[in-house]
């Protein structure tokens, strides 16, 4: 078990498999398809992230270096909270970006979603984490991974 | 954040939860990027980059709704991106029944809700809306709640105005609310420049490769680019200002960039010259052999790549006045030397609306539609954010629309020989 510390953008806490993007992760195309078409799994949509690309996103510790794409980003990561189809928690290796923070804090403020955020948890988190390992996320952004 | 005794008030309820909330979402926004005060928004107009009635997005109408039913609307009109859905494009059958009965079913209730929120008129959808035509052109050092990444490049930019990457909702809150949290780009710090891009091209670089080369580089940092006034010249003229345009919105899409200088060109690096670079910025060298490596690097992602082009989307960010006007020259000398009478691609030419009626006033409107070229107002991203085009052998020379969609992109001089040949028309 490794721990890392960052910090909290949005506060929770929850225990949750990781799902790891290596890249940049583009919100808008990979949650495009999952919205659209119902897809109850919210598998990621975006064929241009192979880390990610076909795997269920809903429920997981999405562990990424930051948000890419379209200033829609935050539009649809709050959409995502609406429907309760967001991942479990963000966590971000790099300081947050405007268009992950708008949504993140959109879902926190105006939807009942639990999803805590938190940034800056170093290039090394990411070095460590792999898709499939346990990821708890304590209030004070301390997260651990085993 | 320290907040004035007004926007205290405003955060404790004084007009109510709906715009407490409001001014709560603009406050963690601030807090996440340290911000330390709210600044008033500046600019005449506002700018959404939701334009969409989208089905899956429903949860946005009920969130606009809910501002509506507070009684909470922009304090300022504003403009918004461009729709998605125009009769003039070509579509399939069943292409029309997924846009319609399945994409974007909430079209025409939302647009009601963007009149009611204060659009500034129903022409007035476009993601170059500071365009003279449409008039929602800044004034240098105003700050803005602007959302629409090409837009706010060209806005931080060329117009030397200030504004962050916002998100959708969140400028329309920084509207609502008259303020918006100061950080990044709205900073003297935040403009200053932390990579300086040196251009040893012997040929004027194509704008949207260049700027796909550097926003891949710098992704979300701020470039001081020299070398390019020997290619634009010193002056921000028409021909200058949609070289820009298109540039910053390769630099935005293909990477994150929000604000970028030209030296002895745009507004701050004319003023400031390489006092607006960071000590230590990194540099980055390109030459035409670069330009040429990155355009390789684009993977081609039809499911034939050796389909025969069935439609080519030109205009994305869409077209000015002066490049409608010059796209028709280059395509009337290009038929004439080939024979032919028409396109041999279906081809679209977005603009738009207030450009597209001050065009029609002219001779060159009906010059290209004798020539098979179609007109819209549309936004080509939008029209191909199916899973239809995906099947769809489309081409483009806009990187915008290479990056988000399955369009394959050519320089203009490529788009122009492919639609202009006879192999084409069979």
């Amino acid at each position: 078990m490794k721990q890392f510390k960052g910090r909290v953008i949005v506060p929770g806490t929850c225990t949750a498999e990781a799902l790891v993007s290596r890249g940049g992760f583009n919100t808008l195309a990979s949650y495009q398809m999952a919205l659209m078409f119902g897809d109850k799994q919210v598998k990621c949509g975006d064929q241009n992230n192979p880390d990610i690309y076909k795997k269920p996103m809903l429920g997981k510790a999405l562990c990424l270096p930051m948000t890419i794409g379209s200033t829609t980003g935050g539009m649809v990561l709050y959409t995502a909270c609406s429907m309760g189809k967001q991942p479990a928690c963000m966590l971000f290796s790099l300081p947050i970006d405007s268009l992950a923070a708008s949504g993140a804090i959109l879902g926190d403020v105006w939807t009942e979603a639990k999803m805590p955020v938190v940034d800056g948890l170093g290039e090394e988190f990411l070095a460590y984490v792999k898709t499939g390992m346990t990821v708890t996320v304590r209030e004070d952004g301390v997260v651990e991974v085993e | 954040m320290i907040l004035t005794p007004e926007q205290q008030a405003l955060l404790d309820g004084a007009k109510g939860e709906t715009m407490a909330k409001v001014v709560k979402t603009l406050v963690m926004y601030g807090d996440a990027f340290g911000a330390e005060r709210m600044v008033p928004v500046t600019s005449k107009y506002g700018h959404t980059v939701i334009s969409f009635g989208l089905k899956a997005i429903k949860p946005v109408y009920a969130l606009y709704d809910q501002l509506l039913d507070a009684g909470l609307v922009s304090g300022q009109k504003f403009t918004a991106d461009p729709k998605p859905l125009d009769p003039n494009v070509p579509s399939s059958l069943l292409e029309d029944l997924v846009f319609k009965k399945i994409m974007y079913t909430d079209q025409k209730p939302y647009e009601e809700q963007l009149r009611r929120l204060g659009i500034t008129s129903d022409d007035d959808y476009t993601c170059t809306c500071y365009l003279d035509e449409v008039g929602n052109k800044p004034e240098k050092g105003d700050v803005l709640s602007w959302a629409e990444s090409s837009a706010v490049v060209y806005a931080n930019s060329v117009l030397g105005a200030r504004c962050n990457r916002n998100s959708g909702i969140i400028e329309l809150m920084g509207s609502i609310a008259g303020f918006v949290p100061e950080f990044g780009l709205l900073t003297d710090e935040g403009r200053k420049a932390s990579w300086v891009v040196e251009l040893r091209c012997k040929h004027r670089p194509e704008a949207q490769l260049l700027g796909s080369a550097i926003g891949m580089k710098v992704m979300e940092e701020v470039p001081y680019v020299k070398g390019l006034d020997k290619w634009l010249g010193t002056e921000l003229d028409k021909a200058a200002c949609a070289y820009l345009k298109d540039f910053g919105a390769a630099t935005a899409s293909n990477g994150a960039v929000g604000l970028y200088h030209i030296e002895n060109l745009t507004p701050e690096a004319k003023e400031q010259g390489e006092a607006l670079i960071r000590e230590g910025a990194q540099v980055y060298v390109i030459d035409d052999a670069e330009l040429e490596r990155v355009k390789r690097s684009y993977p081609v992602v039809w499911k034939d790549p050796e389909a025969k082009p069935q439609l080519c989307f030109v205009g994305c960010p869409h077209l000015t006045m002066q490049q409608l006007i010059d796209w028709t020259d280059r395509i009337e000398a290009a038929l004439r030397a080939k024979s032919l009478p028409q396109v041999t691609v279906p081809t679209v030419f977005t603009a738009s609306t207030p450009v597209l009626k001050e065009f029609e006033k002219t001779v060159y409107a009906s010059k290209l539609r004798t020539y098979g070229v179609i007109l819209s107002y549309i936004c080509p991203l939008m029209y191909m954010n199916n899973p239809l085009c995906k099947k769809k052998a489309v081409i483009t020379c806009s990187n915008k629309l290479r990056t988000y969609t399955s369009a394959r992109y050519y320089t203009e001089a490529e788009i122009l020989s492919i639609i202009t040949t006879k192999e084409a028309a069979k």
